[in-house]
């Protein structure tokens, strides 16, 4: 899977997904790449739904940041391509949930 | 977390293209740019989410407009564009989305690109600021396919044509109105250099579309030296499809 394919979108897509887990907006959030160490916005990352769950790359080196499936009332989240997450709570909006 | 939205107009925007206006009484209030998931159930319990982009400004009547654009082999878009009634009742979540916002606070210039239907989170931008009063700078530059596949048309114009006004280029991709300036084809260098902001005045830029659309857009905006920070972009699918 490249990102000169074309199949992926945003991370600003898993917006939805991820706000019924976090009470804050992720996509807003600047993650670190645990593989290449890059840290930029949830929202620029990669984004491919086209399987059973929902896989974020990093926008600079396509390593898998982020995974979530969603299996009857259970949802698995692999968070472990992410090794910091930086959220900015002055950008909070009322919840949205 | 899912809201209940009422449908309480609805208006055709193009042959394939429907404007779904939704009061939803618990509405928080969104920001221009954010989205919405529609949750569609069927009888038997399946069911089929899809992001929409909000058309609308934030407003104080709790109204959320959507633009769903038709797509031939849609499992939500045909029933969204030909099926619902006013009265009908959605499933909704959200507002959604934190990163493709513009606020009425930003000052900066702003240059909007759109593809296609791209056009309804920008034109929500476009709708903020002029109801905010807003003087920030303001240009859009919306590549589509031909004239009748034009969403807001009216709207755009009289915004265009006012005092801080926002400053519209069509691009046409496959068919332009006859002794329009510049051949139908894709957006390339040149239009980019002629009709967005310069560089040195560092706009925000946001762009929306078909994934293969944001991507050669913001490689041109980089080519005419925008930063890639500067630019925040919203994909949809291959298929348009935004789930």
């Amino acid at each position: 899977m490249s990102s000169q394919s074309y199949d992926y979108l945003d991370g600003n897509a898993a917006a939805g997904e991820l706000s019924k887990i976090f009470a804050m907006d992720v996509t807003a959030a600047e993650g670190q790449c645990a593989h290449c160490g890059a840290t930029k916005r949830f929202a620029e990352a990669h984004l491919y739904m086209q399987g059973p769950g929902l896989v974020a790359r990093c926008a600079v080196c396509e390593h898998v940041l982020l995974r979530l499936v969603n299996a009857g009332q259970r949802v698995f989240l692999d968070m472990r391509g992410m090794t910091c997450l930086i959220l900015d709570t002055s950008q909070v909006q009322e919840s949205s949930g | 977390m899912w809201r209940v939205g009422t449908i309480v107009a609805l208006h055709d925007e193009t042959l394939t293209a429907r404007t779904i206006t939704l009061e939803v009484s618990d509405w928080p209030g969104h920001l221009a740019g954010q989205h919405v998931d529609v949750r569609l159930t069927a009888p038997d319990g399946y069911s089929a989410v899809r992001s929409y982009s909000i058309a609308s400004a934030p407003n104080p009547e709790r109204r959320v407009e959507l633009t769903v654009e038709r797509l031939p082999d849609g499992e939500v878009s045909p029933y969204l564009t030909q099926e619902v009634a006013t009265g009908d009742r959605l499933e909704l979540r959200g507002p959604i989305g934190g990163w493709f916002v513009w606020r009425t606070e930003q000052t900066e210039p702003i240059q909007l690109v759109a593809g296609g239907s791209g056009v309804v989170p920008l034109m929500a931008m476009i709708r903020s600021r002029a109801s905010a009063g807003s003087t920030a700078p303001f240009r859009l530059l919306y590549s589509v396919r031909e004239p009748g596949a034009v969403f807001y048309r009216d709207e755009l114009r009289a915004l265009s044509d006012r005092d801080h006004p926002v400053s519209l280029t069509y691009a046409y991709t496959r068919t332009a109105p006859k002794d329009w300036p510049r051949p139908p084809g894709r957006i390339d260098a040149a239009l980019i250099a002629s009709t967005t902001w310069p560089s040195n005045l560092v706009p925000t830029c946001y762009v929306c579309g078909p994934t293969s659309f944001v991507e050669s857009a913001t490689d041109l905006l980089i080519a005419s030296g925008n930063g890639r920070d500067k630019i925040r972009t919203e994909r949809f699918g291959p298929t348009g499809d935004r789930k």
